[in-house]
């Protein structure tokens, strides 16, 4: 269990680097290659080419990229000096630089939008794991009836509906038609009543789409289990049909599921940008579609790190999860 | 699935053994039917699915034929039409966004372009991208998932974690980089041109796993099998083994993976334009249009629910079609 805990991790941070020097690769080399200047767009427009040069030098843009992934991972840890060009930056440990544009520390800008997406995400996975499984077990369960059909065909429906298509109309409804919520975001500490009443339908939105895909595959992974002979076995030595669903069903079903969870948590960073971007939360998705529009590489690194991080982290609590819920599974 | 499946799309044709037999006793024998067969006649009598494939096949007539259609209805996707609009709110003039016998789907807010041409403009551009970057995905999926499973041994790790990686990326925020970081000429191509060619690469590049870890493991357990093995024996090379042996059992998966790929990346396409960084205006694209109707969901709604059903038809016409030649496909189920 250890040695399997220190080679994930390890593979975890190999995984990190990776992600830095891709996205070090993506906005670095690419416009490099279409020929445009990154001190220049920093500057502006009609910058001189002196304070061009300055910005060069402090932000080190003259290095080598290795040289610059190099200090970039070393200001996380221990904090990053600007000293090239004359006048010196103090950046302190987390450091994740400036941005390109509105020149705020990058850290204070993450740990604002990091809890709205988390929380985002965080309900809507409640929502989805509650609602979908549930619905597919029941549709596995009673195959073939009316509830099925129905809860089958809203499911279709669901994983064919985009989410923002669905956050708007949803807007339309239940805010601007039938004015039973609100549709402006307000921050935890001004009343858990009024945010939480915001943050309904970015869940119900989010979790829509997800709950409709755990549905299908609940139901489907399900009925084959309740096919298989260990299933007939237990029925044959008289347990109760709810015992054999519960015990036996169930936790086969699961372990499949929880492969699909650990997969999606990196859609789902994709469907909080989309959702975010639909009901005009300021969360992460957000400060880094705009920062994309901008070229403002920090912003867009500190929050693909950070997202990243959060996907790894995920994966290794559901990979362990794994051993907890499925019996056949040793972590070696 | 017992028997290796050959050649699943070949038409099954009664050999020249079997129709003697059939001529000589005058009884029908049991007929064999390949995989396509049976597939085929599974789907014929999937009522949802062949209805999914007719609007499949509708929309791609009509993004074939986009400028026809438009000539006929007299619309242009790009002209505006300011005297259809409210000058005090910058919606439509008219119920229902402006819908009249000559605006089909009614006009846009503030420049008054005809809904109807942009619905049909935007097919081309969703169906191009859906299905040239499942192409793309097909294409990597396959050529790497078969290196993997064929070779093993360090090939098959590489290319294993690689995809493992992949499908944990925050995949639609690299998505989003990568094509906004593009320039706006290269290869010859310019604006909406590069755009397109870029999403393709992209969406096609992010989608080369789910394909490829198919195809892996099919390869893994199909290069054990007797027949292969026979193959083997008789002296026949990898490459035919690979070509002869291995490819035609690999269509099936590989059918059902593409037809459920397609729907997704019709959805990304629309995520990206949705968020800005896809094709631009004046180009006409159904999530780029759902982006500028979040301003005026209040006031015209119609505006919104347009280019939000044409994504949903087509997308559910591309899921029921999926799930259909999914079951047909599926060695497991009843005939």
């Amino acid at each position: 269990m250890l040695a399997y805990l220190i080679r994930r991790l390890f593979a975890a941070v190999v995984m990190l680097v990776v992600i830095v020097m891709v996205v070090f690769g993506i906005f670095f080399l690419v416009p490099k290659w279409a020929g445009v200047d990154i001190a220049t767009s920093f500057v502006g427009k009609q910058a001189d080419p002196a304070a061009v040069e300055a910005v060069r030098q402090k932000l080190g843009l003259a290095e080598p990229i290795y040289v610059q992934v190099w200090e970039f991972f070393k200001g996380i840890f221990v904090g990053r000096t600007y000293a090239g060009g004359g006048d010196v930056t103090q950046c302190a440990a987390p450091c994740f630089g400036y941005s390109f544009r509105s020149e705020q520390a990058i850290w204070p800008v993450l740990t604002d939008r990091f809890p709205v997406t988390l929380s985002l995400a965080l309900g809507a996975a409640v929502l989805w794991l509650l609602f979908g499984v549930a619905a597919g077990v029941l549709s596995a369960l009673k195959r073939g009836t009316l509830w099925d059909r129905g809860a089958m065909l809203v499911a279709l429906a669901g994983v064919s509906l985009p989410i923002y298509f669905t956050g708007l109309l949803s807007l339309a409804v239940f805010s601007y038609g039938l004015g039973w919520l609100d549709a402006e975001y307000v921050p935890f500490s001004d009343g858990i009543g009024t945010w939480f009443g915001g943050m309904i339908l970015p869940w119900v939105t989010l979790a829509f789409l997800y709950a409709a895909m755990y549905a299908r595959i609940t139901r489907a992974t399900m009925m084959e289990i309740l096919g298989e002979d260990y299933i007939r076995t237990a029925r044959a030595k008289g347990l109760r049909e709810g015992v054999v669903i519960r015990k036996h069903a169930m936790r086969s079903t699961m372990t499949p599921l929880l492969t699909m969870l650990g997969m999606d948590l990196g859609a789902l960073i994709g469907g909080a940008i989309l959702t975010e971007t639909t009901f005009s939360l300021p969360g992460l998705g957000q400060a880094v579609l705009n920062a994309i529009k901008n070229q403002d590489l920090p912003i867009i690194l500190g929050v693909t790190l950070i997202t990243s991080v959060a996907v790894l982290i995920a994966n290794l609590v559901v990979d362990v999860l794994y051993a907890v819920i499925d019996p056949r599974v040793r972590l070696t | 699935m017992t028997a290796p499946l050959h050649e699943p799309t070949a038409e099954a044709a009664p050999s020249a053994a079997e129709e003697a037999a059939i001529a000589t006793t005058g009884e029908k024998a049991v007929q064999g039917r390949s995989l396509g067969r049976i597939a085929w006649e599974r789907l014929k009598r999937d009522k949802l699915a062949l209805s999914g494939g007719v609007v499949v096949l509708v929309l791609i007539v009509v993004a074939l034929l986009a400028p026809v259609i438009t000539n006929l209805v007299g619309q242009d996707p790009e002209a505006y039409n300011e005297s259809l609009i409210d000058p005090l709110f910058g919606t439509p003039k008219g119920a229902f966004g402006g819908i009249s016998g000559e605006h089909l789907l009614g006009v846009e807010p503030v420049n008054g372009r005809d809904i109807f041409a942009r619905i049909v403009y935007g097919a081309q551009i969703s169906l191009l991208v859906g299905f040239l970057s499942a192409l793309v995905a097909v294409v990597l999926g396959t050529f790497l998932g078969v290196l993997a499973g064929f070779f093993g041994g360090w090939v098959d790790a590489v290319v294993s974690r690689v995809m493992d990686g992949l499908l944990a990326f925050p995949q639609l925020l690299f998505i989003i980089a990568l094509v906004s970081v593009m320039p706006n000429e290269m290869l010859g191509l310019s604006g909406t041109g590069v755009r397109l060619f870029v999403m393709i690469l992209v969406i096609g590049f992010f989608g080369w796993p789910y394909i490829g870890r198919v195809v892996r493991g099919q390869t893994l357990s199909l290069r054990e099998r007797e027949y292969v093995e026979a193959a083997r024996s008789l002296g026949a090379g990898r490459f035919y083994i690979l070509f002869k042996e291995l490819l035609p059992n690999l269509i099936a998966p590989i059918i059902v993976y593409t037809t459920m790929m397609i729907p997704t990346n019709i959805l990304t396409e629309a995520a990206l334009s949705f968020l800005g960084v896809g094709v631009k205006p004046p180009t006409a694209s159904w999530g780029q249009m759902l982006s500028s109707a979040i301003d005026y969901y209040d006031s015209d709604p119609m505006y919104m629910v347009i280019p939000g059903v044409a994504i949903f038809v087509t997308v559910l016409a591309f899921n029921l079609f999926g799930d259909g030649v999914r079951d047909a496909l599926d060695p497991k189920g009843s005939r």
